[in-house]
C-alpha cells in the first residue's frame, strides 16, 4: 500500500522572540522545522509501512530549504520525498495550497492513504487537509487518534471530538488528519540519518504536476491579507503580595462578579 | 507569470525601511536594494506601506471571477447540533451575524441539518435568526463529513449566500474546508474580528496568527460567501427574545447528496473530564509545578467549587499525570475562558499561545521570573499547594457552600 504524508516547514515557534521595542516578531535566526503536528502524520505512516508493508512518500510545497524538513522524515524511515516548489506558489492560500498539494498527489497515482498533521503551528487552521481531500474528491477521517484497521478496501479510525471519540470506517483511498495522541514519534537512527543525507529528493514545479496556473498562489487565492499588526500588548497586571491569607481573600473579591456571572 | 511582488531596482535607494517594516523576516539588504525572499513573503503589503520611494510593487488585484456579487444575499450561520442540541456557538455566531447582518441590510439566516430536528428552528429564530433552512432527514441524525458537506454546498449553491459563518470546533473545521473548496470561496479560520467595509462591503476577518503575537485582518473581495469561522467563546452569545417571529424553510435534497463513503460506527463519550474545557467559563490548570498526578485533585476541588473545568501544561501531560484531552496549548486545545488561573506554570510560549485570549488570568507559581507573569491580570508568587486550598475555602465561603 502508498501511504502519503503531507508536511509543511514552519518556524520553531520555542526559539521566536518578541522585539520589546518594536512589538513585532524577531525572526532572525529562528530554526525551521516540521511542524509538530506532522511528524505524529510521518510516524503513524511508518507504523502502517512496518505493519501492512508498503512504501511512505514525504511532500511538502514550500522553498528549496523546505528539502531540510523532507530530510528529517526520510531519516525517520519514509521511503520517498517530493518538494513542490515553485514561484508561482507565492502567496496561496489553504485553497491554493490544498490544491497544489493534490496536483502531486495525484501524480503520485497509486496513493491510497494520505495522512495530515490536524493542522499547522504557525498558521492553525486545520483547513488544507480536507481541503486536499475536497479536490482529490476522496472522502476523510479528521482528527485521528488511533487507527484501528487497514484493509485493502477500507479502514477503521478512531476521530477525537470535543466530548469523546467516535469510531469511523471509510472506503480507501483516503485521508487522514491525525492528532498528538496517536502514537510517540520516533528519533531518526544514525543509519536513517545516513541514508536521508545521500536520498534523492524529486523536485516538481507548476508544470510538474500540471497545475492550473489560474489556481495557483496568489491568483488561486481567494483570500488576502491586507493588514498586518501587532495586537494591543496586556496590560493592567498586578501582583498580589502579602499573607496568603489576605492574598487569597484580596482574589476571591476581585473575581466575585466574574465567578458569579458564570455559574 | 510575473512575481506577485517586486523591488523596483531603479527606485529602491536601500534605505532599510521595508526589512524593518517587514514582520516575516521577508527582506534582506543585498547590495543597497531590497530583495524579498518570496518564500517567506506572505503578501501583506507592509513594506509596500513603509516605502518613502514606491520601490515595492505588489499586484494587488487578483483577476475577476465574474461572478455577479448582487445574487449573493444574507449573512448564513451554521447551526452545529449534537444529539439534537443546538450548540452555543451557533448563538455566538448568531450574535455576531446579527450585527453583520444589520450592517448590509440582509437577512439573518441559520442552517439546520439534522433528523427530527425541527423543533430547535424557534430556538434559533429567537436568538436572533429572520429565517432558517432546515434540512431534516435521517442521515444526518449524527454529524458526517462528506453528507453534511455536501448539503452545505448544495445549500449554498441553490441560495447564494453573502457571508457563511461556521464554529471552529471540530465538527466545524473538518466539514467547512470541504464547502468552500467545493464552492470557490474564500474562508478564514478562527476570527477574532468580524466587521463590514463601509466602502466595498467586503467582510473585514481578523485572526491571530503566530500564537496571536501578529493579527491579520484579511478579505475574500473578488469571491461569494465570504466564509470564516470562529473559536467558542469569542463572540457575545446573542440573547434569546422569548416571541421572536421568523421564516422556516424546509429543504428537500437529493438522496445521491447524501451518500457517504465514510460510517460513523459507534461513539465513546469522554470519561474523566466533566466540563469540556474548549467551552468552560473558567479554567484551573495545572502544569509542571503540580509535580505529581495526585496533587491535580486539589484543581479539580477548585474547579468544581468555582464550576470550572481543569487544564493543563504539556508538560504535566507528558508526564502523564492527566489525559490528553485536558491539554491547553499549541499542541492541545485553544481555550478562551473568562478565567484562567495557571498553577504552577511557567508559561512557555506554547502555552500562551492556547490561553492568552482569557479575559482574566490568575498566575500562582514559585518562581517570581517565571513568563507567565506577565501575561497574567493577577499574580501571585507562592507556593501553590498553600494557595489553591486556601483559595478554594475563600470561594466556597464566598459562594455560601
Amino acid at each position: 500500500m502508498h501511504f502519503a504524508v503531507c508536511i509543511k516547514q514552519v518556524p520553531d515557534t520555542t526559539d521566536v522572540r518578541i522585539d520589546p521595542k518594536t512589538n513585532t516578531l524577531m525572526r532572525e535566526g529562528v530554526a525551521s522545522i516540521i511542524n509538530p503536528f506532522d511528524v505524529y502524520a510521518i510516524e503513524e505512516s511508518i507504523r502502517l509501512k512496518e505493519k501492512y508493508g508498503g512504501t511512505v512518500t514525504v511532500l511538502t510545497m514550500g522553498p528549496p530549504q523546505a528539502e531540510a524538513a523532507l530530510r528529517e522524515a526520510l531519516a525517520m524511515g519514509a521511503d520517498n520525498a517530493v518538494l513542490i516548489s515553485d514561484r508561482a506558489f507565492a502567496g496561496s492560500d489553504t485553497w491554493a495550497t490544498s490544491y497544489t498539494l493534490a496536483m502531486a498527489l495525484r501524480k503520485l497515482e497509486d496513493v491510497t492513504l494520505v495522512l495530515c498533521g490536524k493542522q499547522a503551528s504557525d498558521g492553525d487552521t486545520a483547513q488544507v487537509g480536507p481541503g486536499i481531500a475536497t479536490h482529490l474528491d476522496w472522502p476523510q477521517i479528521t482528527y485521528v487518534r488511533k487507527i484501528e484497521n487497514v484493509e485493502s478496501d477500507k479502514i477503521t479510525a478512531e476521530r477525537l471530538l470535543e466530548n469523546g471519540y467516535e469510531v469511523v470506517e471509510s472506503e480507501l483511498p483516503c485521508l487522514l488528519t491525525v492528532v498528538k495522541e496517536i502514537n510517540e514519534p520516533r528519533l531518526p537512527s544514525l543509519k536513517g540519518k545516513m541514508r536521508a543525507k545521500k536520498a534523492e529528493i524529486a523536485a516538481w514545479n507548476a508544470a510538474a504536476i500540471e497545475a492550473e496556473p489560474a489556481k495557483l498562489g496568489l491568483d488561486g487565492s481567494p483570500t488576502k491579507v491586507v493588514k498586518i499588526f501587532t495586537p494591543e500588548p496586556r496590560s493592567g497586571g498586578q501582583m498580589l503580595e502579602g499573607d496568603p491569607e489576605d492574598v487569597c481573600r484580596e482574589l476571591v473579591a476581585a473575581l466575585k462578579d466574574v465567578v458569579l456571572g458564570c455559574v | 507569470m510575473a512575481d506577485a511582488i517586486k523591488v523596483l531596482e531603479e527606485t529602491c535607494v536601500g534605505c532599510g525601511l521595508c526589512v524593518k517594516a517587514c514582520p516575516f523576516g521577508a527582506i534582506e539588504m543585498d547590495n543597497r536594494l531590497a530583495r524579498i525572499d518570496l518564500a517567506k513573503c506572505t503578501l501583506c503589503g507592509a513594506c509596500v506601506d513603509a516605502c518613502k520611494f514606491d520601490a515595492i510593487e505588489m499586484r494587488k488585484a487578483q483577476p475577476e471571477t465574474g461572478i455577479d456579487f448582487a445574487a449573493y444575499k444574507d449573512v448564513w450561520v451554521f447551526a452545529e447540533q449534537v444529539d439534537g442540541q443546538v450548540q452555543s456557538i451557533a448563538f455566538e455566531l448568531l450574535g455576531e451575524g446579527r450585527k453583520l447582518a444589520d450592517d448590509l441590510g440582509m437577512r439573518l439566516c441559520a442552517v439546520l441539518l439534522g433528523s427530527n430536528i425541527e423543533t430547535a428552528t424557534n430556538e434559533l429564530i429567537e436568538r436572533g435568526a429572520d429565517l432558517v433552512y432546515v434540512v431534516d432527514r435521517p442521515e444526518l441524525e449524527h454529524f458526517v463529513d462528506e453528507p453534511y458537506a455536501a448539503v452545505l454546498i448544495e445549500m449554498v449553491q441553490r441560495h447564494k449566500p453573502n457571508i457563511f459563518l461556521c464554529g471552529a470546533s471540530t465538527i466545524g473545521r473538518s466539514l467547512v474546508s470541504r464547502v468552500a473548496v467545493s464552492v470557490n470561496a474564500g474562508l478564514t479560520a478562527d476570527c477574532t474580528g468580524l466587521t463590514i467595509d463601509p466602502e466595498t462591503k467586503n467582510l473585514l476577518q481578523t485572526r491571530p496568527a503566530f500564537g496571536g503575537n501578529i493579527m491579520a485582518t484579511i478579505v475574500s473581495p473578488n469571491h461569494r460567501p465570504q466564509m470564516a469561522t470562529v473559536r467558542h467563546k469569542v463572540m457575545k452569545e446573542a440573547d434569546p427574545q422569548p416571541g421572536r417571529t421568523g421564516e422556516k424553510l424546509i429543504e428537500e435534497v437529493a438522496a445521491e447528496i447524501l451518500k457517504s463513503r465514510t460510517k460513523r460506527l459507534s461513539f465513546v463519550p469522554e470519561e474523566e473530564s466533566t466540563v469540556n474545557i474548549a467551552e468552560a467559563n473558567i479554567i484551573v490548570s495545572g502544569g509542571r509545578g503540580m509535580q505529581k498526578p495526585e496533587n491535580f485533585e486539589m484543581l479539580r476541588e477548585l474547579a468544581e467549587v468555582i464550576g470550572g473545568g481543569v487544564g493543563a501544561s504539556r508538560a504535566a501531560v507528558d508526564a502523564d499525570w492527566i489525559p490528553y484531552s485536558h491539554q491547553v496549548g499549541q499542541t492541545g486545545k485553544t481555550v478562551c475562558p473568562k478565567i484562567y488561573i495557571a498553577c504552577g506554570i511557567s508559561g512557555q510560549i506554547q502555552h500562551l499561545a492556547g490561553m492568552s485570549s482569557a479575559d482574566i488570568i490568575v498566575a500562582i507559581n514559585r518562581d517570581p521570573d517565571a513568563p507567565i507573569f506577565k501575561m497574567a491580570t493577577y499574580g501571585i508568587v507562592g507556593d501553590l499547594f498553600k494557595i489553591v486550598p486556601m483559595l478554594t475555602q475563600h470561594f466556597k465561603k464566598m459562594l455560601g457552600k
